[in-house]
């Protein structure tokens, strides 16, 4: 394979991505693996996939994990309720196929070309979970047992997969996964982020601005830490207020944007006055 | 050739599977490493770490594997122990022999211990410094000291605390509970019941119902199947739990999770329950007990999690508790025995190692509640309990605490 080949993805002009990150894709995609993504909060690992698809152009395909959601929900839903209404009716329910449903992995798998399939947050679900899914994700087929269709990838899906929480998924899925943390963007990357959302930012605001976040981050003890994308909707509630953050003496203005518990706002209340 | 490094991550306990290996392989044949050694170290930590907690190790591995530096300290101590598994027998002591030796601390003890460590080189036995076998070291196996540490190998009469490698079973990762393993655990604790939307389609129901309108289709749906189990967790917070807090909060992010339990509530409290528990960690938003147990059905089952580790006083005297604002006319044990009568089952998860329970508070308490330690195989047990009932484990002597 080719330098270029291989280095499909760098980062699309709405999305910087660290090298390590990029690598990490990029193996990712060479390998035909799942990429598995962790890290905080607001670091965009669902962004990623959109960027992803966009970047190679492939459509892509969402899968969003809930509490109760089940791994054969991904791949297909036998609507037996309809077929039985519709004979009811005297409708024609010879036709099985009819009320078989894809669902999102079920799609990615019988899509015609090759797609991005984004599973979100997949800790939310059972913890049985990615161990039902091991097979499917391994041989990239599945069978539906009402109809006997087999679908067959006809080229592996690039999929990425996002979780929360440290250590809850098992070895046997973890073993078939490339992985990636995604590290809390440092000033200088967090300043291109920045400008790519708000290109006509000034070098001094930017500064300011930069400066209060990583301070605040620093604050220990507490809860939620802003995120970069709470960075970026407080820089565009001072732009759109005309706040100069060099002439606000105490506080922080737009605190709510930034601190989203109330235990937080105080905590920080409290340090000021000490 | 590299297949070395695969051991060398192994052994730096990077749980990397052949599987990982031959993905490793075949992405060095595509030349994803793109010939580079910082290439390599992305590449091999993108496909075979998959926990930030292990980058650590992963470094370590790679800097000895490729950098050439050894980690003596383990093979010294592997040598060492090869020592200690062959010990030299000792006859008995003289009075006088032992007379002479100094009772020493456990600090002190492991103070010098691994200052020995350090300094010694080669075996010893028979001898009265260095750590070796059949000698009047308070350092080794199969010797006497009579405050003497015991490091491999078989017993020795004198041994205060135990140096080989059980006592440092408990701080590895994988004998540690982590979050999936407490999960499984309390997936044992459910008693199936339908209630709530009508959601699943009851197909008996509907084919006998259908059967019986001869042949005239009617769908009959019922509510999906749930856990119905009411959970109320009371947990020791702060002083003497500080080192358990990482464990504490493991057990509580799996017991949480939405949906798990029908009802799930947790309260705190520091040391013994007396006649409040509080809402938050930090003790400020009280709940007295007397609200707690008049809000709370008989069938939750009450969990408790504490070291039950306190001055005596503070559990048997009336008023006992350190706190002032916590002051009350009844002692801790009886509040604890309130809390147990009220529910129909109740357990108590103490995070102290099971052999310090010994001749301290925590028997008291297990007079009272059901204990178990918090470890897999005592979670899965209490959790047994709770479901079926059945024997409570038998800690200390009950009866004699009966009367307080």
């Amino acid at each position: 394979m080719g330098e270029e080949q291989f280095d499909q993805f760098r980062g699309t002009d709405t999305y910087i991505a660290s090298d390590e990150l990029r690598h990490a894709v990029n193996v990712a995609v060479a390998l035909a693996r799942p990429l598995l993504v962790r890290g905080e909060p607001g670091t965009g690992k669902t962004l990623l996939a959109e960027n992803l698809a966009s970047a190679l152009g492939l459509p892509l395909v969402r899968w969003h994990v809930k509490s109760t959601t089940k791994a054969k929900d991904g791949l297909y839903v036998y609507d037996t309720v309809q077929r039985l209404h519709d004979s009811r009716f005297g409708g024609d329910v010879k036709d099985i196929a009819k009320y078989i449903k894809l669902g999102p992995l079920g799609e990615a798998l019988a899509a015609p070309s090759r797609v991005v399939l984004l599973i979100d947050e997949i800790d939310k679900a059972d913890i049985e979970f990615p161990n039902d899914l091991l097979l499917e994700l391994d041989a990239m087929r599945f069978r539906i047992d009402e109809t006997g269709r087999e679908i067959v990838a006809q080229e592996r899906p690039v999929v990425i997969i996002t979780s929360n929480n440290e250590k809850e998924l098992p070895d046997a899925f973890l073993r078939r996964c490339v992985f990636h943390y995604i590290q809390f963007p440092d000033r200088e990357l967090m300043a291109q982020i920045v400008r790519v959302h708000h290109p006509d930012i000034t070098d001094r605001v930017l500064d300011n601005a930069l400066e209060v976040f990583f301070g605040l981050r620093a604050t220990p003890k507490l809860r939620k830490k802003p995120s970069t994308s709470e960075l970026i909707d407080w820089i565009l509630a001072l732009k759109k207020s005309g706040v100069d953050l060099a002439k606000v003496g105490h506080g922080i203005p737009f605190l709510g944007t930034l601190l989203k518990t109330e235990a937080d706002v105080e905590l920080l209340g409290k340090r000021a006055k000490a | 050739m590299l297949i070395d490094f695969l051991f060398e991550l192994r052994k730096h306990k990077v749980p990397v599977s052949t599987h990982e290996w031959m993905a490793l392989m075949e992405a060095l044949a595509l030349g994803l490493h793109e010939s580079t050694l910082d290439g390599f170290y992305r590449l091999c930590r993108t496909i075979c770490v998959k926990d930030i907690a292990q980058y650590d190790a992963y470094d370590q591995a790679f800097l000895s594997y490729f950098k050439d530096i050894h980690a003596g300290g383990v093979a010294l101590t592997k040598e060492f122990e090869a020592w200690l598994m062959d010990p030299k027998a000792l006859e008995g002591l003289t009075d006088e022999q032992r007379a002479a030796l100094r009772e020493l601390d456990l600090d002190k003890l492991r103070e010098l211990f691994e200052q020995r460590l350090k300094e010694q080189k080669e075996r010893h036995d028979g001898g009265n410094r260095w750590i070796g076998t059949g000698g009047t070291s308070p350092f080794g196996t199969g010797g006497q000291h009579p405050t003497g540490m015991r490091a491999g190998g078989g017993g020795g009469r004198s041994a205060m605390a135990v140096a080989d490698q059980r006592l440092f079973k408990e701080y590895r990762r994988d004998v540690v509970l982590d979050v999936r393993q407490i999960d499984m655990a309390l997936r044992g604790l459910r008693r199936l019941g339908r209630e709530g939307a009508l959601e699943e389609l009851d197909l008996d129901e509907t084919i006998d119902r259908t059967g019986k309108n001869a042949g005239e289709l009617e769908v009959v749906f019922h509510p999906p199947r749930r856990n119905r189990v009411k959970v109320l967790l009371l947990m020791d917070v702060g002083g003497s739990m500080d080192p358990h807090s990482e464990l504490m909060s493991r057990l509580f992010t799996a017991a949480s999770r939405s949906g798990r339990f029908a009802k799930f509530r947790s309260y705190y409290f520091h040391n013994c329950v007396y006649n409040s528990v509080y809402e938050d960690a930090q003790l400020r938003k009280a709940v007295p007990v007397a609200d707690l147990l008049a809000g709370s059905d008989r069938d939750e089952k009450l969990v408790m999690v504490g070291d039950a580790l306190m001055h005596p006083g503070e559990l048997l005297d009336p008023g006992g508790s350190m706190y002032l604002y916590a002051q009350s006319r009844a002692s801790g044990i009886e509040w604890l025995r309130r809390l147990a009568h009220h529910f129909r089952s109740s357990a108590w998860l103490n995070p102290e190692p099971e052999r310090f329970w010994q001749g301290t508070t925590i028997e008291v308490i297990a007079a009272v509640f059901a204990m178990w330690p918090l470890t897999l195989d005592g979670l899965a047990q209490a959790v047994r309990y709770l479901v079926r009932g059945g024997e409570r484990p038998k800690i200390g002597e009950p009866e004699k605490w009966a009367r307080f």
